[in-house]
């Protein structure tokens, strides 16, 4: 049983037990347009909530995304390494960035979810 | 009567759209030119040098055991070769160039006469002081050009560019702010600044802190004032700024900057706006870049080289990095290392080898003698009056942010006129190509939507405007009808459609490889 | 005044468009106490072509072109023959009055031709990659070190005393900043053990080869050392023709390689403007300054080429960029492109050969003037010699005597007593028989 939860930041984490999922939502992916590279954090890395664990470039921009939750980085998504453009493609599926052990569930459910962000993107 | 009936046919011929791809895939005057790498061949060269043996002694066992791999190319090939890439570029030369905080003037061929005088070009950067005295009083001479125009008293030579004088400044703020004891690592940046100013910032060391603009496309002197501490050492302020507007409070802030014990750098990329009329020193900034490419006419060679001369203020001057150039009774003298320091004197280090760009400097130099300070002062006014009638003539049609009072030397749109149009400020400036014009420059400033920034510099005449705003006029108007024939997928009469910037970062190909090797391994 | 259009008449109907009375109603934002008049400026008024070539020619007539008399000088600057055909197409108004190709499909001239030079740089040096140009070698020099520092996360920075000092300075200037850089003093004939340095806190080595006295280093051991302990070998080559016939620093194991590319293309110009070379090995890609152009496709397929990556430059990541570089040195690198395409495999080759021919025989010569020593004994085209006498002044007396005679160490290195008595001195291919000749005559003379 996975649930998922949004940051004002524009990214997404999926928690199944203590194991967070995360990407950057569709409508980020939308906004940055062709991702042509992603750079993103070696397994064992601490991060704390909000800090800069990897960043996602277009042609044109270059984003910092954020961790929405603190822990140590398990898994980073190498796939995108070669095809960036699955960020494009599946956002919030194939296109996951890294995977973390969950430090603090509270953190996550402060988060927002799929309705509130729905609500919060409509009012940028 | 005898007649010829061989003769050519004299009638011109349809004039129907003819899309018929050429055999050859040139097209006209329109002549496409493979790489070097792919005409060029082995046994063939362009020049002549005897075949001289050498032996192995004295290489130290480090002789080039295999082929560097270039092709060989005859003369006429070199040439046929680069003249034909040289006409796939636009240029100043061939047409108005109106990109915005870039300055395209005209080059005057005069200078490029100058700066190749064998006395010059031809001079080494470590030729004994008597072989120079010409060399060093020319830079000196320039050097008194640049002072006098800026009211500074001092001026640092070696920059090699505009994000080179940046950070020549910073680092002389730097090494000011640690001879009084002092600990200040953060630098206000306005967020409408060049990327350069908070790249050089950081490059220095400091911490970038930006101030936001208000909504006169100006800097927000309240937050700007607010932000001044005891850790900050340093305002980066463009003035004129990016939205091509003038910082009236300026005096103001620099006042302020001081009391709390700060520096101004000035970002001096829009000097060309106010040179001969109004002095930096005398707003109360501290240093100041001056890219002889932009005001002093020395040409862009399609990104570079530029020159970037710092002047300093007397807060400023003692740390100006080496060398330095003195004179007394026997002449001039270039002072490369601490322990020849005129007294007071405290280097930050060195910018650069050797002097700075000389070249830049004898052309820079022409252009002032040859306008002399009344024609400097006439250019930057000419500058200003261009971009003001270009503003007056296109505000009807298109949008300008700031639009309500005068605008400095380059006028600033938005992409409000676009709206709903499904058109955009690249669509815009991608159709200014089909008209035979230079994009201005777009998405910059950041500060507005859609920026589209033009400059026309002084070099236009009325009617060269005047057929610009005619283009300009007619192109937003289609826009604004919703005619999108000319923008979608413009340019169509370039040498290239637009180009697929995606594939070319997402598998970068930088180089040119043999087809027998794979292409960039991943 | 002849570079302004504008007539009088011209300007009463623009300010009438504008609605404003007068210039200086356009000027109304600019505070009154700091509008001047034009006699605040102490300088001279509008003059003609003729007075400013005028005056400028009289003051380059006070230099002495290293072409005008028999001439030595070497120490990152050299004089070499460049093609007359370079000249003439670097002048051409379409590569010297555009700008940075920002719109591609109206510049590609400028972006093949930098893709042919990224191309001709990563072969030259042995490496995989190349960017667009940086200013000069220096410049480039540093720019590697603060890459290294970026790559490794470590603070230090060892540069070789062979090193050209001014290129150390440059660096120290800006890599203190974030780390730490020491300098090895070496003097020719004493060996330099740089890789007993190297600990787990150095980010990298900085060696020049041939370094600033002339001397062809091996670089493999250095690189070997430098790699066993996760540091990265930073090669500097100030002459850059010395690679058509040395080994490359990327066959020699170089991380970066940053080098001079004057040499090739490129007068003297008294110290600029130059060209900067800087090259590495694909896996360091993003992390590399500068300018970057790409081969694609335009949209009816025709292949081009774009500036890209661009999102590790300034005017994109702002204070995060790779540097704060905006420019590259485009149109020198253009000059270096086509006299390296004039050149070609033979021609560099030929020219390498003829330069180290030509030092050979020169330091045979000079060696058999009483009172100077070779003390270089592997070189390109450029080596050092001790002399009896402090080296500054015999250069000036040489200098009297119309020849210009070399460097003087103690002119890069001011506080080093054993540089005192050296010489440096480089031959190329335009030095005749009759240069050497009177070299070695003026050069014993001065010495008796």
């Amino acid at each position: 049983m996975s649930e998922v939860r949004f940051t004002d930041q524009h990214e997404w984490v999926r928690l199944e037990g203590d194991e967070a999922t995360i990407g950057i939502t569709r409508h980020a992916a939308e906004q940055l347009g062709d991702v042509v590279f992603v750079e993103l954090p070696q397994a064992g890395r601490k991060v704390g909530a909000g800090g800069e664990a990897a960043v996602v470039e277009s042609v044109k921009a270059a984003s910092e995304v954020y961790a929405p939750v603190g822990g140590e980085v398990t898994e980073a998504n190498s796939a995108l390494e070669a095809e960036p453009a699955k960020v494009n493609e599946d956002p919030e599926g194939a296109g996951w960035f890294f995977k973390l052990k969950l430090s603090d569930k509270a953190e996550f459910a402060k988060l927002m979810d799929a309705a509130a962000y729905q609500e919060f993107v409509k009012g940028l | 009567m005898s007649m010829n009936s061989q003769g050519r046919p004299s009638h011109s011929g349809s004039a129907q759209g003819h899309e018929l791809p050429t055999i050859s895939g040139d097209r006209g005057l329109d002549l496409e030119a493979r790489l070097i790498f792919e005409i060029g061949r082995s046994g063939v060269t362009g020049v002549d040098f005897p075949d001289v043996k050498v032996a192995d002694a004295r290489l130290g066992g480090l002789r080039r055991k295999g082929a560097v791999g270039l092709p060989g190319l005859s003369e006429p090939e070199v040439i046929r070769h680069y003249v034909r890439l040289s006409r796939q570029n636009y240029a100043i030369d061939a047409g108005l160039y109106p990109l915005g905080s870039c300055t395209m003037k005209h080059n005057p061929r005069l200078n490029e006469k100058m700066a190749r005088l064998p006395g010059f070009g031809d001079l080494h950067p470590l030729a004994p002081r008597a072989a120079t005295q010409g060399a060093l009083a020319l830079i000196s001479e320039l050097m008194k050009w640049l002072t006098t125009l800026t009211g500074m008293p001092a001026v640092a030579m070696s920059p090699k560019a505009g994000a080179h004088g940046e950070l020549c400044g910073l680092l002389a703020i730097r090494a000011a702010v640690e001879a009084r004891g002092e600990k200040r690592n953060r630098i206000l940046v306005p967020e409408s600044a060049h990327g350069t100013n908070p790249a050089t910032a950081a490059f220095a060391g400091f911490i970038v802190d930006e101030v936001p603009a208000k909504p006169d496309g100006r800097v927000d002197a309240a937050a700007l004032k607010a932000k001044l501490g005891p850790d900050v050492a340093a305002i980066m302020l463009t003035n004129p700024n990016t939205c091509g507007l003038f910082e009236g409070e300026i005096v103001e802030i620099a006042k302020a900057v001081h009391e709390a014990g700060a520096y101004f750098y000035c970002d001096g990329a829009n000097f060309n706006a106010i040179a001969g009329r109004v002095r930096p020193g005398d707003l109360g900034i501290d240093a100041m870049h001056i890219n002889l490419h932009k005001t002093f006419s020395t040409p862009h060679g399609g990104g570079g080289p530029g020159a970037g001369p710092v002047v300093l203020s007397e807060r400023l001057a003692a740390y100006a990095p080496l060398p330095l150039l003195v004179s007394d009774a026997s002449g001039f003298r270039l002072i490369e290392d601490r322990d020849e320091l005129p007294e007071g004197a405290k280097p930050f280090g060195r910018m650069c080898a050797f002097h700075g760009q000389m070249g830049m400097f004898v052309r820079a130099l022409s252009y002032m003698l040859s306008h002399g300070r009344d024609g400097v002062r006439q250019a930057s006014e000419d500058a200003v009056l261009s971009a003001n009638y270009i503003l007056a003539s296109l505000k009807d049609v298109m949008s300008a942010p700031f639009g309500d009072g005068p605008c400095m030397h380059e006028a600033l749109f938005d992409d409000t006129f676009l709206e709903g149009s499904g058109i955009t400020t690249l669509d815009f400036a991608k159709a200014m190509i089909d008209e035979g014009y230079h994009p201005m420059t777009m998405y910059f400033p950041l500060v507005v939507h859609g920026a589209m920034l033009i400059e026309p510099t002084e070099s236009e005449s009325k009617e060269s405007l005047d057929r610009f705003i005619a283009v300009l006029r007619g192109l937003a108007l289609e826009a604004k009808a919703g005619k999108r024939e000319r923008f979608d997928g413009a340019p169509h009469y370039a040498p290239r459609r637009r180009l697929d910037e995606t594939a070319a970062a997402r598998k970068p190909v930088l180089r040119w490889k043999p087809d027998a090797l794979p292409q960039a391994a991943e | 005044m002849r570079y302004l259009p504008l007539t009088p008449d011209d300007r009463r109907a623009m300010l009438a468009k504008i609605g404003a009375p007068d210039i200086d109603a356009l000027f109304r934002d600019v505070p009154r106490e700091a509008v001047v008049p034009l006699s605040a400026f102490d300088l001279s008024e509008t003059k003609g072509e003729l007075e400013v070539e005028r005056a400028l020619s009289k003051l380059a007539a006070r230099n002495v072109a290293a072409g005008a008399v028999p001439s030595f000088c070497g120490a990152g600057a050299y004089k070499h023959h460049v093609p007359s055909a370079v000249d003439h197409l670097i002048q051409r108004s379409e590569f010297l009055t555009s700008y940075t190709p920002y719109q591609p499909e109206i510049a590609q001239g400028t972006l093949q031709v930098l893709f042919e030079f990224q191309t001709q740089v990563a072969l030259l040096t042995g490496m995989d990659v190349a960017n667009a140009s940086l200013y000069d070698g220096s410049t480039a020099t540093a720019e590697a070190v603060l890459m290294a520092q970026r790559l490794t996360r470590r603070p230090k920075a060892i540069l070789s005393g062979g090193l050209h000092p001014h290129y150390a300075e440059t660096v120290e200037t800006v890599a203190k900043l974030s780390g730490v850089v020491t300098r090895t003093p070496v003097m020719p004939g004493v060996a330099e053990d740089i890789a007993a340095l190297i600990d787990n806190e150095t980010a990298c080595v900085v060696v020049q080869s041939p370094d600033v006295f002339g001397l062809i280093r091996n670089l493999r051991p250095i690189a070997e050392a430098a790699h066993a302990k996760g540091a990265l070998l930073i090669a500097v080559v100030t002459e850059a023709v010395s690679l058509g016939l040395l080994e490359s620093p990327g066959a020699q194991g170089a991380d970066i390689v940053a080098c001079e590319g004057q040499s090739i293309g490129n007068g003297l110009n008294f110290g600029g403007p130059y060209v900067g070379l800087f090259a590495t090995r694909e896996k360091f890609l993003r992390q590399m300054p500068g300018r970057l152009c790409g081969e694609t496709a335009d949209a009816a397929g025709k292949r081009g080429y774009v500036l890209t990556l661009s999102t590790r430059e300034q005017h994109i990541r702002r204070e995060k960029a790779t540097s704060n570089i905006c420019t590259n040195s485009g149109l020198c690198a253009l000059a270096f492109t086509i006299h390296l395409s004039l050149l070609g495999e033979e021609g560099l080759a030929r020219v390498a050969r003829i330069n180290h021919a030509k030092a050979c025989a020169l330091a045979d010569r000079l060696s058999r003037v009483a009172g100077v020593e070779l003390v270089t004994p592997a070189f390109f085209n450029e080596f050092a010699l001790k002399l009896a006498k402090p080296a500054a002044p015999v250069v000036d007396a040489l200098a009297a005597k119309g020849v210009l005679g070399g460097v003087p160490a103690s002119r890069l290195m001011p506080r080093e007593a054993a540089a005192k008595n050296l010489l440096i001195v480089a031959a190329t291919e335009t030095n005749t028989d009759e240069d050497f000749a009177a070299f070695e005559t003026a050069l014993a003379e001065v010495l008796k």
